[in-house]
């Protein structure tokens, strides 16, 4: 159990129901990522959802945005403590763009611009849980916080919408990502405090 | 992108305060002893729970400064005026009193004294403090891995390890170590005050050519401009690891 710390005693209490174990709240937005930020141009931006079977769906800047985007409010959870509410995102849902991808793979590894990847069951990309975000509090999304385009999904630890977003890779085995290879747990529910392996 | 160590489990663990340490008005080295520490990579960091009498509790993160060995380790934390957990161990905590933690934490952002090639280090304000690590990794290793540190620092007064930095740096020729001031500089200083620019980072590090390793670690905006510019000069992203922490705004 918890040792107690002697003269500690918490200046920041916040009761919110909405808050993870071990998390704190900012109102700013802090950025994490493992290396220099890529730029993307739109002109020369894809995104592909690959199928277990091999068959490829494609989508330059024009042809995404002309999906259907929904307006989403989330809180965010990032495995460095911070945990940002009411989040405004305009995206894609998952739903949308996997619509007429014939598949029966049980995960996916999703890759980014600049070679981040990580892995997270099919499933959580599924039923109005995911979204590939294109505005942010009103504005286009900036380089370093994922822009043109990032994946959301806001119920995992913020390591698993990964910025940049390239490619789903839809696999019948689950292959860990970037940080999930680095110690960091494989699924990430903030809820169960997933952070590291063996959580 | 290759795995750079492979971790357990991470359980919490009790340490001790051992020593105490000012670095400046507002930082401090906290030396702890560890019941159960399988060692650590240089760049690391543990994530520390402290835990109020009625059961509050709260965990932050905090880069190890001490290099790989034994069961002690040394973390140094930044007092942030605003904050929660570092102004309790940067004031309240004392010798012998227990402190929670789990780590080591992070594959990525590490150094490997087996690996002979140029280091460039960049670091902003307490961003200094896992290049630390790395500089201290190379001494104990025996490493002459040529390695450079370009430290940013708001004054002399803010900046972390002054004197250890210019020790090293006398006995040791492949350590070079290039200061900017942002704010106010120690008298008679060459530069005025300023940030990390094209010029500064042409000077103090390694060209391209030579393909050093790149650790960038401070404030986010720190970060971004520095990584940024380190792209801009013709080195490969993929050599650029960087650690960022704090708000999104400013720079160091």
């Amino acid at each position: 159990m918890a040792v107690v710390s002697p003269g500690f005693f918490g200046r920041r209490r916040t009761s919110n129901e909405k808050l993870p174990p071990g998390q704190y709240l900012v109102t700013d937005f802090p950025v994490l990522s493992a290396g220099p930020t890529p730029r993307v141009d739109t002109s020369k931006w894809q995104l592909s959802i690959t199928a277990e079977t091999g068959q490829v769906h494609t989508w330059d800047w024009a042809a995404f945005r002309k999906l259907p985007a929904e307006e989403i409010t989330v809180d965010l959870h990032c495995v460095t403590k911070w945990s940002k509410l009411g989040t405004g995102w305009q995206g894609v849902s998952l739903d949308t763009l996997l619509a007429d991808v014939q598949t029966s793979a049980g995960y996916a590894l999703v890759r980014s611009y600049g070679g981040y990847t990580t892995n997270l069951p099919l499933a959580d990309l599924l039923d109005g849980k995911a979204w590939i975000a294109f505005r942010y509090d009103g504005d286009e999304l900036e380089p370093e916080h994922g822009g043109p385009a990032r994946l959301l999904v806001p119920h995992l630890y913020l390591w698993k919408s990964a910025k940049w977003v390239q490619g789903i890779q839809l696999s019948d085995s689950d292959e860990p990502g970037f940080w999930e290879t680095l110690g960091y747990h494989n699924y990430g529910d903030p809820w169960r405090e997933q952070r590291y392996w063996g959580d | 992108m290759a795995r750079a160590a492979v971790l357990g489990r991470l359980t919490w663990q009790v340490g001790t305060v051992a020593a105490l340490r000012d670095e400046t008005a507002t930082a401090r080295t906290i030396a702890l002893d560890l019941p159960d520490w399988p060692g650590h990579l240089a760049g690391q960091h543990v994530d520390v729970r402290l835990t109020a009498p009625d059961g509050y509790s709260a965990q932050r993160s905090y880069s190890i400064a001490s290099a790989p060995g034994g069961s002690r380790i040394e973390l140094t934390v930044q007092q942030l005026a605003d904050g929660e957990v570092s102004p309790y161990l940067a004031e309240v905590l004392s010798v012998g009193d227990p402190v929670e933690l789990r780590g080591p934490i992070g594959g990525w952002f590490v150094w490997d004294p087996d690996d002979a090639g140029p280091v460039l280090l960049v670091g902003g304000g307490s961003g200094v403090v896992p290049l630390m690590a790395m500089i201290r990794a190379r001494a104990a290793a025996g490493s002459h891995a040529p390695f450079r540190l370009l430290y940013s620092a708001r004054s002399p007064q803010t900046a972390l390890y002054t004197d250890e930095l210019a020790e090293t740096e006398r006995a040791d020729p492949a350590l070079e170590v290039t200061r900017i001031y942002t704010r106010t500089p120690p008298p008679g200083w060459p530069a005025p005050p300023g940030r990390v620019s094209s010029d500064v980072l042409a000077a103090a590090a390694w060209p391209p050519e030579m393909r050093p390793a790149m650790f960038v670690c401070g404030p986010t905006g720190f970060v971004e401009t520095v990584a940024d510019l380190l792209v801009q000069a013709g080195h490969r992203p993929g050599k650029i690891k960087t650690e960022r922490f704090g708000p999104s705004g400013g720079q160091q």
